[in-house]
């Protein structure tokens, strides 16, 4: 439901915790591999609205990987813009489920378990979990707070995904002209996608002020490469992409210069790992893959309340419980695919349009966004979630 | 020849290549305030990048006023410089160290 916008002020959803979200869902959530198909049917067959997490692990994970994935479940089923959840459970898998229960209890959300093996199998799972959603459903819309919130309520992730040429040219600047905006609002803004800085690390290890945080991103950078060349190959065609390459980028420094510009020119002032909340307001990075989908998915747990995604090629993904405003650079992306894409900033490669100009564009469209207007990827529901793993599967 | 000035994209006075906005036919002439007219050797499609001025042979390419890589072989000014004629700096698992 939009509401009217007063500079860059919303009416967002007040949470018990004090966090204020830009959506309310209902979130179903599947704790491991063996519960991901049972989400996936709820959401579809539910007569109401329910969003279903996808969720590839939560077994036979060990160290690292373990507390990973468990942080990432928690973080969304404790996100901003969760209403209330329901857990699924097959009943024997490595994710404890009754901790994320109970970490949603204790945010004052609604939330309710199904137990697939004590439900007595997938069909009677299914039964148990639409009553428990229409149960969920109305003590939640039962509860709304709304308040007025700003800018500086907000995490705002940065991604970059299907670069071309244009990427680093326009629609990175424009966001970099956005985050500047924030930064100045107090918001906190998410630059993430290790791999895409490698070549331009320098540049953002300047901008920190703190040595320990400047060490955290060049150790991280480095922690990445050194892993791509122990795969023995030279990195290029799995980054740069294909896609990148055919559209014009010709190495990874190239292309991680230009993701760089989404970054503005504000300090950097926390580094933080996969997943995890930010506890400085500004500019930071948080240690993510190249790949986008993993890449959101940890900005997501890590709490951000809306994305701002640039794409040359076009890619169409969003996120399931947080909305993603997309921006292209390039004129014939967004013809082609406007349907997918909410801002064009193509004019700029033009010569038609200042950076300045077409950042307003994207700044009235995050505001919007935040206001309640739909975001193109979630009128077409094309959203993904994948949780990074880095160990052995058991 | 039309000139084009807006048909390029170039970051910096340290950059040694400049990325064409529009599609590129091989002939077509350029206009640059540093280095006056310039003529591109090859069709440079949309996006892609062509040299300034002569590189030699594992000279870094400049853009962005940084090093994007180095060239592989020696360039002509004007020629089209990507994949072929550029190779990466960082994450190269296939070169011994």
């Amino acid at each position: 439901m939009k509401q009217p916008m007063v500079e860059g002020t919303f009416e967002g959803f007040l949470r018990a915790d004090g966090a204020i979200g830009v959506r309310n869902h209902l979130v179903i959530l599947p704790v491991s591999v063996c519960a991901d198909p049972l989400a996936a049917r709820l959401a579809s067959a539910y007569d109401g609205t329910a969003v279903a997490l996808s969720n590839h692990h939560g077994c036979c994970q060990i160290g690292a990987d373990y507390s990973r994935t468990f942080r990432v479940l928690a973080g969304l089923a404790t996100h901003p813009n969760t209403g209330a959840v329901l857990v699924i459970a097959l009943g024997c898998e490595g994710v404890p489920a009754e901790q994320i229960v109970s970490m949603v209890e204790k945010s004052g959300r609604p939330v309710a378990l199904v137990h697939i093996q004590k439900s007595g199998g997938s069909r009677n799972a299914l039964e148990d979990g639409l009553e428990k959603l229409a149960d969920l459903d109305r003590r939640m819309n039962g509860a709304v707070v709304r308040r007025t919130a700003g800018l500086a309520d907000l995490v705002i992730g940065l991604e970059c995904g299907g670069s071309d040429a244009t990427s680093g040219i326009a629609a990175n600047p424009v966001i970099g002209w956005v985050t500047d905006k924030l930064v100045e609002g107090g918001a906190t803004v998410v630059l993430s996608e290790t791999t895409e800085i490698i070549g331009a690390e320098h540049i953002l290890a300047k901008r920190a002020a703190d040595p320990s945080e400047r060490k955290k991103l060049i150790d991280a950078v480095l922690a990445v490469e050194n892993r791509a060349i122990a795969a023995g190959v030279d990195i290029r065609g799995s980054q740069p992409t294909p896609g990148n390459i055919a559209g014009g980028l010709t190495t990874i420094e190239e292309k991680s210069l230009g993701c760089i510009y989404k970054a503005g020119s504000a300090p950097l002032v926390e580094v933080i790992g996969y997943g995890t909340r930010p506890t400085r307001r500004g500019l930071v990075f948080m240690d993510t893959p190249g790949q986008d989908v993993e890449s959101m998915t940890g900005m997501a747990a890590g709490g951000a309340h809306v994305m701002i995604f640039s794409t040359g090629r076009g890619s169409p993904v969003g996120f399931p419980i947080v909305p993603v405003v997309k921006i292209t650079g390039n004129a014939d992306t967004f013809a082609r695919m406007a349907h997918d894409i909410d801002v064009d900033a193509s004019r700029v490669i033009e010569g038609l349009e200042l950076v300045g100009e077409a950042g307003e564009k994207l700044m009235n469209a995050l505001v919007r966004t935040c206001a309640g207007e739909l975001t193109r990827s979630e009128e077409t529901g094309y959203t993904a979630m994948s949780i990074l793993k880095d160990e052995i599967t058991l | 020849m039309n000139g084009r000035k807006h048909a390029y994209y170039l970051a910096s006075s340290h950059d040694n290549v400049a990325t064409a906005l529009v599609a590129l036919c091989s002939g077509e002439q350029l206009v640059f305030d540093t280095i006056g007219s310039l003529a591109v050797r090859n069709d440079i499609p949309f996006g892609f990048k062509f040299a300034l001025g002569e590189i030699s042979k594992g000279d870094p390419i400049m853009k962005y006023g940084e090093p994007i890589g180095v060239a592989s072989c020696a360039i002509k000014a004007g020629e089209l410089v990507h994949v072929h004629n550029v190779e990466s700096q960082r994450g190269r698992g296939d070169i011994a160290r």
